[in-house]
């Protein structure tokens, strides 16, 4: 079981607001992850959660029971860190077998259980060394193994993956959410990653400034962004949004079409501009296009490889069924 | 462009390296060197450097004298049980001020830095009182708890600076897999601050083994350590330089060879955290 519930929740340091009074539930064994910009409040509220902060005011439920003033050793959660904050002294077999440890098994247990999330993990071959001669992925699987030793009520991770590069980005991402399937325990994932939180979460919390912008399924934040922020901070390459007379057209005051819902067309569409930059990806084409009238800089993307060079004319349709309309608050209008 | 070096330019600082070795070596040198003579030998006007007849009759007076392995014995006990202390002290100390800073950390520091700066002199008369009122005089607990004391400002920079080197999300981490305060304290960061707290002991070791004014001022016979034997030979009896050169040259040497093994461990320690 994994529930958490945040009530009213707020974090102060100081004088400084981060969190203003914020209400979430995540759900046993959702894999939620919360995105947002770099200073957003989204790790500070994972740590609220992990109890490495202390709440200002509010109240944490784990399970339906209050955790606000619970220490963090007590909340049966197991985080992963971004630096993988691995015990630099220990082999891989002391760090994983750690918090079985201070939970007080005795060894044969613990012998048992650190097997098994090694060969989990593929870990078994590298039990005896010191983090200090594994690979950045080793370093983070060992990060893992020792959260997951344990059978936490629910997993915390802070951008686990920023340390890696690319490739082993998206290996370890495909891992984490296997381990989720096989698992079924909830996970709460903080990044700032948009692409990590589309492909991995059960459920986005967008967050700006320390306020949940939208909660949703990676979908539903695509498909119905609620404002600007959101519609501008989910998708990629980003949605474009244009104000004045085009927006007037459709009866609002922001319009966003994404780059993949706006059809490029040989001659007589309805937009056109002059092509910049073009990022050939083979499969798709991505233009950045100025002298619209729309907006500064328009994205568009288009399928397979379309030969225009900088500096020629292009000629644009958006399809009108993917427009979102925005209001001057910047809400949607449906 | 590469620095070119010549051999005349090589020598010179070569020269001038050994020339402050040597100054700096000097008087140790002639310590040992005067507890090797005869009393008048001692004080031979010019002085002798070899041609001296070689006696050890000092040493050996000086042990009937006085029980060296008394002195000995109170030193390593006064030394060892105020680092100790000290560490025990200093360690949780360290923790806070490194981990969970306040707004008046960085004040608190300089605070106990600045008792460093006060003359010693200053309290000795409350605290000999309170060593009358407590019976400590002359007691090697009274000196454990007082040099601990002189000490701890130190102990704690030192601890200070090595535990800010570590990372706070490693500690977050052992709080995470369940360790509570002292768990975290024992598995976690001890372990990592080894070389920090090493050097930290050896320094302070030192410290407390040399130190001669609280020694001196409130031992009698009991608890006196090295430094008081040393000072028994600065008599008012008479000049025994010969027998004052011996006696030192018993105190130190312990502590030299100490140093001269930890040496690696002491540079170590020291440049904890330059080079990662």
């Amino acid at each position: 079981m994994g529930q958490i519930q945040l009530k009213q929740v707020t974090k102060s340091f100081g004088d400084v607001q981060v969190i203003p009074p914020l209400d979430l539930t995540i759900q046993d064994g959702e894999f939620t992850v919360f995105v947002g910009p770099s200073g957003c409040g989204k790790s500070t509220l994972l740590r609220l959660i992990a109890g490495l902060e202390d709440i200002t005011t509010g109240h944490i439920e784990i399970d339906g029971q209050d955790a606000t003033d619970v220490v963090p050793a007590k909340r049966g959660l197991a985080m992963v860190f971004q630096s993988y904050a691995l015990y630099p002294h220990m082999s891989v077999r002391k760090n994983i077998a750690f918090p079985l440890r201070m939970a007080k098994l005795d060894q044969a247990e613990i012998t048992k259980r650190v097997e098994r999330a090694a060969s989990v993990l593929n870990l078994t071959d590298y039990l005896d060394r010191r983090p200090g001669q594994l690979s950045g992925g080793q370093r983070q699987r060992v990060a893992i193994g020792r959260a997951i030793v344990r059978d936490p009520a629910a997993f915390l991770f802070d951008e686990p993956l920023s340390n890696l590069d690319a490739a082993l980005r998206v290996g370890m991402r495909l891992e984490i959410s296997e381990l989720h399937k096989r698992l079924e325990t909830t996970m709460v994932y903080v990044t700032h990653d948009q692409v990590e939180a589309m492909t991995m979460a059960d459920k986005i919390v967008v967050l700006q400034a320390g306020v949940i912008e939208q909660v949703g399924t990676p979908l539903e934040l695509y498909h119905t962004p609620q404002n600007t922020f959101v519609a501008g901070f989910i998708g990629s390459p980003k949605m474009n949004l244009m104000t004045g007379e085009e927006a007037a057209k459709h009866n609002a005051h922001t319009i966003g079409v994404r780059p993949e819902h706006i059809d490029v067309v040989e001659s007589g569409g309805q937009w056109q501009g002059t092509v910049g930059v073009a990022e050939h990806l083979g499969s798709d084409t991505f233009f950045h296009i100025h002298n619209t009238g729309l907006a500064e800089t328009m994205t568009v993307r288009a399928i397979g490889d379309v030969n225009l060079k900088h500096g020629d004319t292009i000629h644009m349709t958006p399809r009108v069924s993917e427009i979102h309309r925005f209001g001057a608050d910047g809400l949607r209008i449906e | 462009m590469s620095r070119t070096v010549t051999t005349q330019r090589k020598m010179i600082t070569t020269a001038a390296a050994w020339t402050i070795g040597l100054v700096i070596f000097f008087p140790i040198y002639w310590t040992i060197l005067t507890s090797f003579k005869t009393e008048a030998q001692a004080i031979n006007d010019p002085p002798l450097f070899f041609a001296f007849d070689w006696t050890l009759e000092n040493y050996a007076l000086v042990q009937e004298r006085s029980d060296y392995m008394k002195f000995l014995w109170n030193s390593v006990i006064i030394a060892g049980g105020s680092t100790i202390l000290g560490i025990l002290v200093a360690i949780p100390a360290a923790w806070s001020m490194a981990f969970v800073p306040s707004r008046r950390t960085k004040d608190i520091l300089l605070w106990m830095l600045s008792t460093k700066m006060l003359p010693a002199v200053g309290v000795l008369y409350p605290i000999s009182l309170i060593f009358v009122e407590f019976n400590l005089l002359d007691t090697r607990g009274g000196l454990v708890v007082v040099l601990m004391l002189i000490n701890l400002p130190i102990i704690v920079w030192m601890l200070y600076t090595y535990f800010k080197e570590i990372p706070g999300e490693i500690l977050e981490a052992a709080r995470m897999d369940g360790a509570t305060l002292k768990e975290e304290i024992l598995y976690v960061l001890t372990p990592m601050a080894i070389p920090g707290i090493a050097s930290t002991i050896l320094l302070n070791f030192i410290l407390a083994w040399n130190e001669a004014f609280w020694t001196l001022n409130l031992t009698a016979a009991n608890a006196a350590p090295l430094t008081a034997f040393i000072a028994s030979y600065s008599s008012p009896e008479g000049l025994f330089f010969a027998k004052l050169s011996a006696a030192s040259t018993m105190a130190i040497t312990p502590i030299l060879i100490l140093g001269w093994f930890s040496q690696k461990q002491l540079v170590r320690g020291l440049t904890f955290g330059a080079v990662k």
